[in-house]
Order: structure tokens, then sequence, then C-alpha cells
């Protein structure tokens, strides 16, 4: 079983806006990788074309293909997507919006039952997404993107704006699903500590036009301390190593861009 | 409960001032309630209120559903492709300024003094007003929830029927309500230019003799007809498209 594999050469917008070039990077089958880089990097432009979405690139992409033991009537997608904002459908029940992306929904009415108690939305059911909280859109949202047993899961920035107890039971909710199914997950944060809490390897990506400069593996065990706080010291020392990691630049090429 | 007070309240004010004018002016051209309520309990014994209404009724319908049908096909086809509406906007500022009575007219004259020719010009009258309300919502549809249905893969079908169709709704509802009370009124013209039976048609025969209480008894009957419609169709419906509003 393949994992993902990019290498984009050039991705421009048509505004002439060149946002990744030279952008490559692999994620073993079941591996989390979390991608930190720049606000207005392209973090998202690079899920977009993960997803698909965007085709409009010159580079190549392989994805995972769908899981052999993937049940029947699930979803034809190899892949979910967790965006910034829940992205339910407003008219749809929690219910409805995690069945909508089954193909066959009647017939998962007890794997349905079973992730809505998983994320603790069993008396949420029959809600519509407005007389939800904004914690509970994203368990429903997360529900959704791992019902049809995604063997790629992407996500951008999916627990921001929220407060901090909260996020934390949803990153507990995800490694405990991802633990379950084991997706290859692509996780973009702007928060190095939730990188380093969550993934087993983080990226860092430069400023535009975006490529990887650096890889960190994240060798703590499993399970891991969720609270953000006692991530800290490790993202301390990496960015004393780098300073301006976060900023897209390693030490002596902060202004110059890809060192060639 | 207070609400449908206040409904009841202002219907009866109405009825009130209208015994008060009608007695003060004493004329044949302003009938009394009584007048005009004695005028309707003779046309419905005498059959022809039945006749009269289920025809334009009849008219009404046909004539909504095809224009709500070819409207909101156009106006989804308009707000999807650019080109298209590139091509179909001067048209249909053209037709949504052609005068009503021109497009009767022509209907009658082409098509001949048929049902056909009515129920057609009705409808055409109302299309382009469809096609401008339907493509508005077509124009707002929020791409991020599109995406949603990309990413997952679902059918055409799926994705149109649960995610690009209920951001519809508002705007065919709008369109059909504000369509329906469009359409009644111009049945009534196409009956008075061109058939022999209908409100219209009735409305004619009244209007040759002077007969306001006639006029009345008709218009009352009419609109009751379609505000029973309203309360029985157009609003439960509303209610149930908007049941996920918080």
């Amino acid at each position: 079983m393949t994992g993902l594999a990019l290498n984009i050469r050039s991705k421009v917008y048509p505004g002439g806006v060149e946002t990744l070039r030279d952008c490559q990077f692999s994620a073993a089958p079941g591996e989390f990788v979390a991608i930190v880089g720049p606000s207005g990097a392209g973090k998202s432009t690079l899920l977009n074309i993960a997803a698909g979405l965007d085709r409009d690139f010159d580079g190549e992409l392989v994805r995972p293909p769908s899981r052999p033991s993937k049940g029947q009537g699930l979803s034809p997608s190899a892949l979910s997507f967790m965006f910034q904002e829940p992205r339910l459908m407003p008219w749809l029940s929690v219910r409805e919006n995690i069945a909508l992306v089954l193909s066959e929904p009647k017939t998962h009415d007890a794997a349905i039952d079973r992730i809505l108690r998983t994320m603790g939305l069993q008396d949420f059911s029959q809600a519509y997404p407005a007389q939800l909280s904004g914690g509970m859109r994203r368990r429903a949202a997360l529900a959704r993107a791992f019902i049809c047993q995604p063997s790629l899961l992407l996500m951008d920035e999916p627990f921001t704006s929220i407060d901090a107890p909260t996020a934390e039971a949803l990153r507990r909710s995800l490694l405990d699903l991802w633990g379950e199914q084991r997706p290859t997950i692509l996780f973009v944060t702007h928060q190095l500590t939730e990188a380093l809490a969550l993934a087993d390897r983080v990226v860092f990506m430069s400023a535009r036009p975006a490529r990887v400069i650096f890889e960190h593996v994240c060798a703590l065990s499993r399970p891991r301390d969720l609270d953000l706080g006692s991530h800290q010291a490790i993202a301390d020392s990496l960015l004393m190593a780098q300073p301006g990691l976060l900023q897209g630049g390693l030490l002596g090429q902060l202004q110059g861009g890809p060192a060639r | 409960m207070r609400e449908s007070g206040a409904r009841l309240g202002s219907l009866l004010a109405l009825l009130v001032a209208w015994q008060l004018l009608a007695a003060a002016a004493q004329s044949l051209t302003l009938p009394t309630p009584w007048a005009v309520t004695q005028v309707i309990v003779q046309q419905a014994s005498s059959g022809d209120l039945w006749l009269n209404l289920s025809a334009t009724l009849a008219r009404v319908v046909a004539s909504f559903t095809i224009a709500m049908c070819v409207g909101v096909a156009l106006g989804m086809w308009m707000g999807a492709s650019k080109t298209t509406n590139q091509w179909l906007d001067p048209l249909l500022i053209i037709a949504l300024n052609v005068p009503a009575l021109v497009i009767i007219i022509l209907a009658y004259v082409w098509l001949g003094l048929g049902e056909v020719a009515a129920v057609v010009a009705v409808a055409v009258n109302k299309i382009p007003v469809v096609v401008v309300a339907t493509r508005e919502g077509a124009r707002a549809i929020d791409h991020a929830l599109m995406q949603v249905g990309e990413v997952y893969r679902l059918s055409r079908w799926r994705t149109w029927r649960h995610i690009y169709l209920p951001q519809l709704y508002p705007h065919l509802l709008s369109a059909g309500r504000n369509g329906l009370s469009l359409v009644w009124k111009i049945v009534l013209v196409v009956e008075l230019l061109g058939r022999s039976s209908g409100v219209g048609f009735a409305l004619a025969n009244y209007f040759h003799d002077f007969d306001v209480a006639g006029i009345f008894a008709y218009t009352i009957a009419f609109t009751s007809v379609m505000l029973v419609f309203e309360a029985l169709l157009m609003r439960p419906l509303e209610r149930r498209l908007n049941r996920w509003r918080a």
C-alpha cells in the first residue's frame, strides 16, 4: 500500500502569484504528518492540490488507494477533508450530515450510531448545526470525515477559534479515531505545539513560493499528553536552533528565499 | 393567537369602513357589503361562481407550473454559466419590459383564441421574473459547501439534491409567491380579452353593465381562494423548508 507522494514543481494562480515551487514530500501509509508554515504561504493550496480540488499545477501527485478492507456502500472517496470551518449543511441534521457522504447511508445506520456515540453526539443526532456549539459542530465534521473510512485525511487548521479544553478534547478524539482506522493524515496548523503534540513528523514550509525547508520527527511515544503547554519545551528548543523556522527561513537564508 | 387576532381585526376594520362609506354614498357604484354578499350567494347557487372560479384556477395552476419549471431551469443555467448568461441576459431584459398586454394580444393572434394561447401568454409573462429570482440564487451558491460534495465524491444527484438545491429554496419560494399573485392577475386579463369562462370573463360582463356589486363579488371570491391556497400550500411549505433555521 502506498502512502501520499507529492511533487509540485510549480503552482501559479491565474493572477501570476507563484504559491508553491519545488515543493515535495511524502507520507507513509497511516502516518500523521503536520505541516507548519507562515500564514499565506500556500498550505491550504497544498491541501487543495492533495485533495484533487485544484488540478491546475505543474507536478505529480500520488494518493493512497481506497482501502481494500473498506465496507460496501461507504463512499466512493478514498479521502476526507476537514476544513477550517466545519462546513456542515445547515439544512441537514447532524445525522443527515454524516449520512450525506455515504453512498448507501441506509445500510450503515449502526456505523453512524457508533460514531455519534464516540463523538458524544448521540443526543444531538436530530439537531441542526445552528443549534450546536462551535466545538460540537467540529465534532460532527470529524465524525463525517471518519465515517467513510478514508485512507487519506486532509485537515486545514480544523481546531482554530475554539477554546483550549474543547480543542484538546477534539484532538483526543482525532487521535483515537486515527488509531482505530489508521488513515494517512496531513494536518495543517500554525501552532507548533499542536503539530508536535499530534504528529509523527512535522514538516516546515518556507514563505511564498513555498517549499519544504525542514522536517522534525516526533519521537514521543503514544498515547501522548495533549495539553499543548507540555510541548512548549520541545518547540522552544527547535526555535532556539532555528529562530526563523515559523517565518519560513532557516539560519543564514532568512531574507534570501530558496538557496540555489 | 395575538397575530391572528390582529389579522382578523384588520379585516374587520376594512369591512366597517366599507359599510360606513357605502351607507354615506348611497350610490350604485359603491354597494354595501351585504349587497355584495347577496350577489356571491346568488352566483354560488346558480353554479356560475364555481364554473368561473374553477376555470380561472385551472389556468392559474397550468401557467404557474409551466412558468416555474421553465423559469427555474433557465435561471439555474444562467446562474451557473457566464456564457449562457451573456447570451440570454439581453433577451431577458427585453422580456421583462414587454408589456403583458402585448404578449397576450400576440399569443391570441399567433396561437388562436384558445386555451393554449391563454396559458402560454400568462406563462411567458411570468417566466422572466422567475428567471431573475432563480439566477440570483444560483449566483449566490456557496462554493465552500459545493467543495464538500466534491471532496467526498457525492454523485451529481446527491450534490444537487442536498447541497445545491437547498441553497436555492429561499429564492424559489419568493419567486413562487410573487409569481402566484402575478399569474392570477394576468390570467384575469387574458380571460377578459379572449375567453368565455373564468373570473375575468365574468368581470367583463359586469363591467359592461356597470355592475359594481358583481365585480366586488368575484374579486372577493377569487381573492379568498388565493388566500386559502397561500395558507394551505405556500406557508406550510415555507415552514418545512425553513425548519432548520434557529
